[in-house]
C-alpha cells in the first residue's frame, strides 16, 4: 500500500495557492475578471496581472490531467476526432478535456478564455495549438508574441526592439481593449520588482543542491517548487512568502544533513548524484520517481526546470527596463535556446553541482527537447567523461510509460555507475 | 528547342543529384562564388543570387540514401529529414556548400540548425526566423534584419554587397521563375495529361538546385511544349496534395497518386519555390524591404506561418475551387507537427464545406505504396461512382 505523502508547510501554502487558482477562475465571471489563456515558457505573468486577468496554462491543466488519471481518455477522444497518434500529447489532452465540457482538473469548470495570449516561445506547438483553441473560441481576442529564438545564442537588440514593438504596438493595446483598464507601467513595475525577489529565492533553492546530501530533489521536488514562479504567482508577494518558507525549510534539512523528502518519505542514503535533461512523465510520475529514489538517486539539476526562466547566469526581471526586461524573459526561457547553448548549461550543471552521471528521458511528443538529444547526450559524454543514461517516455498519454523497460534501463545504469565509483576508489588508493 | 523528355530527364538528374553536381561546377567556375544550402518550406533566394551566391536546395535523401549514421542523431519517433539531412552531410556530400540556413519551419529544423553549429558544418549556419508578426513596421522590418544578417555571413566569404540594382535584377529573375511555374500549374489545371505531376514535381525540384537563369531556360522550353495539344486524357478526378511541404514524399509515392486515378491539379511538394504568390516589386530602392512586404502580403498559406487573421482552410479551399478539383489529399509525413496537428482543423472545416478528402501519412524514404495506392483508388472511384451533386465548395 502506497504510504501517505508527508506535508511540509511550503507544500500546503502551495497547495492553497493552486486551489485559490481555480476557484478564482471558476467563478470569473462573479468576480468580473477577464481570462487570459497562455503557456509557461515565455509567459507574461507580470502584464496579466497588470490587467488584472486570471491565467489558464493548458498545459498545466493536461499534466494534472494526467497525475489524476485522466489524460489517456481526453487523448483517445481527441484521436477520434482527426488528431494524429504522432504528435504533442499535452495538445490531445486539451482538446480531449474540452470535447468533455472543459472541466478541468480540480472537478470544477474553466471558463472560456477572453483573450488567446501566445507569447510563442521555444515550441512551435504552441502556435499549432493555439490554432486550434481560436477555432473552439471564435470569440476571443487573440494576440501573438513572435519571441525569436537564440540561434547565435545572444540575445541581439534588434530581437529585443521587434518584441518591445510587439509589446506596445500590439499586446497592450490589445489587453486594454479587452479588459477595459489602462496599462499602468508603475503596477507593472511592482510586479517586475517581485518577480526579480522570487527569482532570487529559487535560484538559491536550486542551488542548495550543492551540499552533500543534496537537502532537495532539483526534478522530481523541483516540478514543485517551479509551480509558484511558473502558474501565474510569478510577480506576486505570495510566490516571494512561498519561495522564502521553502528556502527556510530547506536550510533547516541542510544543517541537520538531511537529504531530499519523497512520497515516501526521507531520503536516507544518497548515493549517486544526477543532471536530468527533459519534461518528466506525469502519468506514472510516483512510480517513475521511486525508481530513483528507491535506488539512491537524486537529481541535482535539471533542464525541465528552467523551461519557465533560466535564472543559472544571474539573469533577472528587471523593473527599470520593464518592457526591455519581458522581452529578454521570453528569449532566455530554456526551450528557446539553440542546441550548443542547452549543451553549456547542462554541462556547468553537471560541474557546479558535482553530479556523478546525466540522464536524458526523451518524450515521445515533445520535439522541442527531444530533437538533438542524441548529440547533446554524446557531446557531453565525451566532454567531460560522465556515464550518460537514456530512457523513452511520454508526457500525458499513459501508453508511452513502460515501467518495467525504464526500470531495466536505469537499473543497468545504476550499475554502471556503482562499477565506476568502485573503480574510482580502487585508483585512489593505490 | 530540345525534346520534352529530354528536359524531363534532365531535369530528373538534377532533382535527385545528392552530390549537388551543378552546383559544385558552377561554383569552380568562377572564384568567389558561394553555395548556400537551404531546407524546407521557403527561403528568398534572391539574395543569395544577388550577393554572388547560388542557394542550394536540400529536401532530403528520400529513398534515394539509406540511413546509417543520420540515426543515431535523432529518436524513433522523430520525423525522417533531419536523418537523412545529417547522412547526407555526414557522409560530406554537402562539402563544397559553404553555409546553410534553416527557415523557421518546426522544432525538429530549428534545432537541427543547432546540432549543425554543434557539428561544426558549413562556415555559417543560419536559423532563419521568420516573423510571425505581419505588420510591415514590426514583422517586416524584423524580416529585413533577419536577410541582412545572411547577407553579412556571405560578405564574410565574398566581401560582396549586393546593390539595389543587383537585387532587383535577382528579384526579376526570381519572378519570372514563379511565373513560368504557375503557367505550368494553370495549363495542368485544364489538361493535366499534358504533363504527369511526376514531371511537374522533378521540373521544379531541380530549379532549387540549379543556378535559376539555366532553370528559367528549361522552363521556357517546357512551357512551349505544353502549349500544344499533347498527350491523352484519362478518366480520372482532379485533387489537391496538401500536407507534404516540408518531407519530401517518394518519387514513386507522387507516381502512385496518379496511377491510382487520379490528376494532381495543385499540391504543396516544392512549396518554397512557389511561396510568394506573384511578383515582388523589382523596382524598389529597398529591395529587401519589397521581399519581406511580399512574405507578408503575398505569402501561400503554410503551415508554418500563424494563420488566424487568414484561416488556411478557407485558402485551401479557395485553391481546391479555383482548380477545379474533385477532393483533396492530406499527406502527411510521419511525425510532422506542423501538417497532421493542420489536419483536425482542415477536416472539421471539410466536413462542414462539403469537401471530399483522404488523408494518409507517409516517410520519405519508403517505396512500398500499395495500401496508398489502394486508398487514393478507392478516393477516386467513390467521387468517379457515386458523384454527389449536392458538393458544396466554399
Amino acid at each position: 500500500m502506497a504510504q501517505e505523502a508527508q506535508k511540509e508547510k511550503s507544500m500546503i501554502l502551495q497547495k492553497e495557492m493552486i486551489e485559490g487558482l481555480f476557484n478564482d477562475l471558476a467563478n470569473a465571471k462573479e468576480l468580473g475578471k477577464k481570462v487570459c489563456y497562455t503557456f509557461i515558457p515565455g509567459n507574461l505573468s507580470e502584464l496579466i496581472q497588470t490587467f488584472d486577468m486570471l491565467i489558464v496554462y493548458p498545459e498545466i491543466n493536461a499534466l494534472q490531467n494526467a497525475m489524476r488519471k485522466k489524460s489517456g481518455g481526453y487523448i483517445k477522444e481527441a484521436e477520434r476526432n482527426a488528431h494524429s497518434e504522432d504528435v504533442c500529447t499535452y495538445v490531445k489532452c486539451d482538446v480531449g478535456m474540452m470535447m468533455k465540457g472543459n472541466i478541468g482538473p480540480t472537478g470544477q469548470k474553466l471558463p472560456e478564455p477572453d483573450v488567446l495570449l501566445l507569447s510563442y516561445t521555444g515550441c512551435f506547438t504552441f502556435m499549432k495549438w493555439f490554432e486550434t483553441l481560436k477555432r473552439e473560441y471564435p470569440n476571443a481576442t487573440v494576440i501573438m508574441v513572435h519571441t525569436p529564438y537564440q540561434e547565435n545564442a545572444e540575445i541581439t537588440p534588434e530581437m529585443t526592439q521587434y518584441m518591445v514593438k510587439q509589446f506596445k504596438e500590439e499586446v497592450i493595446p490589445k489587453m486594454e481593449e479587452v479588459t477595459g483598464i489602462k496599462y499602468d507601467e508603475a503596477k507593472l513595475k511592482r510586479h517586475l520588482k517581485l518577480s526579480a525577489e522570487a527569482e532570487d529565492w529559487i535560484t538559491k533553492i536550486f542551488d542548495t543542491t550543492k551540499h552533500k546530501p543534496s537537502p532537495i530533489d532539483a526534478y522530481f521536488a523541483g516540478v514543485y517548487y517551479i509551480g509558484p514562479i511558473n502558474i501565474g504567482f510569478r510577480g506576486t508577494q505570495k510566490a516571494v512568502d512561498y519561495y522564502k518558507e521553502l528556502y527556510k525549510e530547506i536550510q533547516i534539512r541542510i544543517e541537520k544533513g538531511l537529504g531530499p523528502i519523497t512520497p515516501e518519505g526521507e531520503m536516507k542514503e544518497e548515493k549517486y548524484r544526477l543532471v536530468v535533461e527533459g519534461p518528466p512523465n506525469w502519468t506514472s510520475f510516483r512510480e517513475f520517481w521511486k525508481i530513483f529514489y528507491d535506488m539512491g538517486a537524486v537529481i541535482v539539476a535539471s533542464s525541465y526546470t528552467k523551461v519557465g526562466g533560466v535564472y543559472d547566469y544571474g539573469w533577472r526581471h528587471n523593473p527599470d527596463r520593464p518592457l526591455e526586461t519581458l522581452a529578454e524573459y521570453c528569449m532566455n526561457c530554456y526551450t528557446n535556446m539553440n542546441i550548443p547553448q542547452r549543451i553549456e548549461l547542462l554541462k556547468k550543471c553537471i560541474v557546479d553541482y558535482k553530479a556523478d552521471g546525466y540522464v536524458t528521458n526523451s518524450i515521445k511528443s515533445c520535439n522541442s527537447f527531444s530533437a538533438g538529444q542524441l548529440g547533446m547526450m554524446r557531446e557531453i559524454e565525451d566532454s567531460l567523461e560522465v556515464p550518460v543514461g537514456f530512457i523513452e517516455s511520454d508526457l500525458v498519454d499513459p501508453r508511452y510509460f513502460s515501467y518495467s523497460n525504464i526500470k531495466n534501463r536505469l537499473e543497468s545504469y545504476f550499475q554502471m555507475l556503482e562499477q565506476r565509483k568502485k573503480m574510482e576508489k580502487e585508483t585512489a588508493a593505490v | 528547342m530540345k525534346e520534352l523528355n529530354e528536359l524531363i530527364e534532365t531535369c530528373k538528374n538534377y532533382a535527385f543529384d545528392l552530390n549537388f553536381t551543378k552546383a559544385k561546377e558552377w561554383k569552380e567556375a568562377k572564384k568567389d562564388r558561394v553555395l548556400v544550402g537551404y531546407m524546407p518550406i521557403y527561403f528568398p533566394r534572391e539574395i543569395i543570387h544577388a550577393a554572388g551566391g547560388m542557394p542550394v536546395g536540400i529536401f532530403g535523401g528520400g529513398d534515394n540514401k539509406q540511413i546509417i549514421k543520420g540515426d543515431a542523431y535523432y529518436q524513433s519517433y522523430i520525423c525522417h529529414i533531419p536523418r537523412s539531412i545529417m547522412e547526407i552531410a555526414l557522409d560530406k556530400h554537402m562539402e563544397h556548400i559553404d553555409g546553410f540556413i534553416f527557415p523557421s519551419i518546426c522544432d525538429v529544423i530549428r534545432n537541427l540548425s543547432g546540432v549543425f553549429k554543434q557539428q561544426k558544418i558549413g562556415k555559417f549556419v543560419k536559423y532563419m526566423d521568420f516573423p510571425q508578426n505581419f505588420l510591415p513596421e514590426i514583422g517586416g522590418v524584423f524580416y529585413q534584419q533577419e536577410m541582412e544578417h545572411v547577407l553579412k555571413y556571405i560578405k564574410e566569404i565574398n566581401g560582396k554587397t549586393p546593390s539595389t540594382d543587383e537585387l532587383n535584377h535577382s528579384i526579376s529573375l526570381y519572378n519570372r521563375n514563379r511565373s513560368l511555374i504557375e503557367f505550368i500549374y494553370k495549363i495542368r489545371q485544364e489538361f493535366p495529361w499534358r504533363l504527369s505531376i511526376e514531371d511537374v514535381y522533378n521540373i521544379v525540384r531541380a530549379g532549387t538546385v540549379i543556378p535559376v537563369e539555366e532553370h528559367n531556360s528549361i522552363l521556357e522550353e517546357i512551357c512551349e511544349h505544353i502549349k500544344e495539344n499533347i498527350g491523352m486524357p484519362q478518366d480520372k478526378i482532379k485533387v489537391v496534395v496538401s500536407g507534404a511541404f516540408c518531407e519530401q514524399p517518394s518519387l514513386g509515392l507522387i507516381r502512385a497518386i496518379e496511377e491510382a486515378g487520379c490528376y494532381v491539379v495543385d499540391d504543396d511538394y516544392m512549396l518554397g519555390s512557389r511561396m510568394i504568390l506573384g511578383d515582388i516589386d523589382a523596382s524598389s530602392n529597398n529591395p529587401l524591404e519589397a521581399i519581406a512586404h511580399a512574405y507578408i502580403n503575398q505569402s501561400q498559406y503554410s503551415s508554418s506561418i500563424y494563420d488566424v487573421h487568414n484561416p488556411k482552410e478557407n485558402r485551401l479551399a479557395k485553391i481546391v475551387k479555383d482548380r477545379g478539383a474533385d477532393g483533396v489529399i492530406f499527406a502527411s509525413a510521419s511525425f510532422c507537427d506542423p501538417s497532421l496537428l493542420d489536419a483536425p482543423i482542415f477536416q472539421n472545416a471539410f466536413d462542414k464545406m462539403g469537401i471530399r478528402y483522404i488523408a494518409f501519412q507517409y516517410s520519405e524514404n519508403i517505396n512500398q505504396y500499395k495500401v496508398i495506392k489502394e486508398q487514393v483508388g478507392t478516393f477516386s472511384d467513390s467521387i468517379k461512382l457515386w458523384e454527389d451533386d449536392t458538393t458544396v465548395l466554399a
